[in-house]
């Protein structure tokens, strides 16, 4: 399947990502010539093939649930581009 | 004494343990060959003082009964180290210092190693010749201008180059084995579960799997046996006692079946693939292990489920950046949406990029049935091969890839030609299983090529026994000019 340019343009939307109108073409060529490849498996039959949901043969764990940190506010702000006091600073939503 | 940097591991570990050197003098002869690259651009943070100041300390009062007691260490950027930069060879990156330690750097602290720097990778371990990476191309010891594979190039290189006495990376499609491959040295992947993710800057969480690269199996072992172990922190972590690896290891593997899959005897495969391939099958045979004809019908199609399955999982991953909690910001946006999209637009590069958009697209609606969830039922049959196969044999042997290293740019502006440097490598990481890729001899250039050692899960000690036996009749020797010095 070939990947067109507003196609390109629709999924660099959903994954929060501006693609500048230059390289559009580009990426449409590139992803286009990927999707070439990755469709080989459709000359495999799968019709009654369990899909594989986990490669380890044992189940995941469940742990209690309890507090078993906290208290680590300011370690988590540390590293945010613009905090205030103790909340994470974004450009204004609200009008 | 010879120089104490071109030492294996184990051999360094005994003579400190031995009260014959010091973990100074190791840590200087290190850090002298650090400071005399001027080229290779294997490292993105150097913490030469830091050591040396922990090599003082350990030589104060020895602690002795430990796995690494006293050895300087270089990490690929990946695994978050409190309080040093940790990149992912990303922009996004570029100043993040976690305030916490990734549990396998933790586990290597523990057992008496420090941190010696912070090893360049492709952004965010996706790529195959180290050319993703925000902070430059990597150069490969063997000769100026080749990549030393990726994405743990810089861990393979720094190693090579006798910049760190090993050292770890993350192999998610190969990229521990094809950097080993391309620069001479050993690199082994785990089984899934075996070493925890925790920490680790996260890419294809069903797929990373963190393992030693170190210059000699023995070294392998050794690394191992430190940084194996159960980690409540690690959903997938498998809960099982480690294993002594290193004490272990044994070369005899009179009677094992290897088998050989006919189908990674793949079309314009270089005849020097061929030879190597068929020279590891000689010294397997020449150490009293049986060779068996073996089938993984659904090899060829292991890429294209790869770069399904990496894609969707590494767009979920890599979510979390969105200019707010950590990482770089775009200071060019007058709302919400626009600082995410620009900020993952100005942060990413293009091959990041490439593969969140592939990823996206496959998990949209309308899509996933296509794409993701096929992608899945593939995997199933691919496991299911291995599986098969190991009801008949013990391990399989395949050459590491398909190629020697390449030069810088060759396989830059085309995505298909370098993902399928991954074709051999890919497969185990679908199937969560072990391999290891071991020097198994070199080409016309005189470039090094690996041979690939493939078992069943967690049986890493006979993967590590039969790789240490034909390492032992290969004897490969790597002569390096050091060019990058000059």
């Amino acid at each position: 399947m070939s990947i067109d340019k507003d196609t390109v343009k629709h999924i660099s939307k959903l994954a929060r990502i501006s693609v500048d109108d230059t390289k559009i073409d580009n990426l449409s060529k590139d992803l286009s010539s990927i999707f070439k490849f990755i469709e080989k498996l459709n000359e495999l039959n799968t019709d009654n093939v369990e899909p594989l949901s986990s490669i380890l043969n044992e189940p995941l764990r469940l742990r209690k649930d309890e507090i078993n940190d906290g208290k680590i506010r300011e370690k988590i702000l540390e590293n945010s581009p613009q905090k205030n006091e103790e909340f994470f600073v974004v450009p204004k939503v609200i009008e | 004494m010879s120089d104490i940097s071109k030492k294996s591991l184990t051999e360094i570990v005994r003579l400190i343990k031995k009260k014959e050197i010091k973990s100074e003098e190791v840590t200087q002869s290190f850090i002298k060959n650090i400071n005399n690259d001027k080229k290779l651009n294997s490292f993105i943070t150097n913490c030469s003082e830091e050591a040396l100041n922990k090599a003082k300390t350990f030589d104060k009062s020895p602690k002795l009964d430990t796995l690494l007691p006293g050895i300087p260490i270089a990490v690929k950027d990946l695994f978050c180290t409190k309080d040093i930069k940790t990149t992912a060879g990303s922009k996004m990156l570029e100043n993040f210092i976690p305030n916490y330690e990734s549990t396998i750097t933790n586990n290597l602290w523990k057992e008496g190693a420090f941190l010696l720097g912070k090893l360049n990778c492709d952004e965010y371990a996706m790529g195959s010749s180290n050319e993703t990476s925000y902070f430059g191309n990597v150069m490969n010891p063997i000769a100026e201008n080749t990549v030393p594979g990726g994405s743990s190039g810089g861990s393979a290189s720094a190693l090579a180059a006798d910049l760190t006495p090993v050292t770890i990376g993350t192999d998610t499609g190969g990229s521990i084995r094809q950097p080993a491959s391309f620069t001479g040295t050993v690199g082994l992947k785990p089984t899934y579960g075996l070493c925890s993710r925790w920490g680790i800057v996260a890419f294809a969480s069903s797929l990373d799997q963190a393992g030693p690269m170190t210059k000699t199996v023995e070294d392998s072992a050794l690394m191992l046996e430190a940084m194996a172990g159960f980690d409540k922190k690690d959903s997938t972590s498998i809960n099982k006692k480690t294993e002594s690896y290193s004490k272990n290891l044994n070369e005899n593997i009179k009677g094992l079946k290897i088998g050989v899959p006919k189908e990674y005897r793949v079309d314009g495969m270089p005849n020097e693939i061929d030879k190597l391939w068929e020279n590891g099958k000689k010294l397997l045979i020449d150490s009293g292990a049986e060779i068996i004809d073996i089938s993984l019908p659904h090899t060829k199609y292991a890429l294209p489920t790869y770069y399904i399955v990496a894609p969707a999982e590494a767009s979920s991953n890599l979510a979390r950046y969105d200019g707010v909690k950590y990482g770089f910001r775009s200071e060019k946006s007058n709302n919400l949406i626009e600082m995410y999209e620009n900020t993952r637009s100005e942060a990413f590069g293009d091959e990041v990029k490439r593969r969140i958009l592939i990823g996206t697209y496959v998990l949209s609606s309308g899509y996933y049935d296509a794409y993701y969830l096929k992608a899945q039922k593939v995997r199933q049959l691919i496991k299911k091969d291995f599986d098969q196969s190991f009801k008949k044999v013990d391990a399989i042997l395949t050459p590491s890839t398909p190629s020697s290293a390449f030069k810088i740019g060759e396989k830059k502006n085309d995505p298909i030609s370098m993902y399928l440097n991954d074709i051999f490598t890919v497969p185990v990481n679908l199937a969560g299983i072990p391999a290891i890729s071991i020097p198994g001899g070199t080409d016309n250039n005189n470039y090094p090529l690996g041979l690939q050692l493939i078992g069943k899960p967690l049986d890493e000690q006979k993967l590590l026994n039969i790789a240490y036996a034909i390492e032992k009749k290969i004897s490969f020797k790597q002569s390096l000019n050091k060019w990058w010095e000059k």
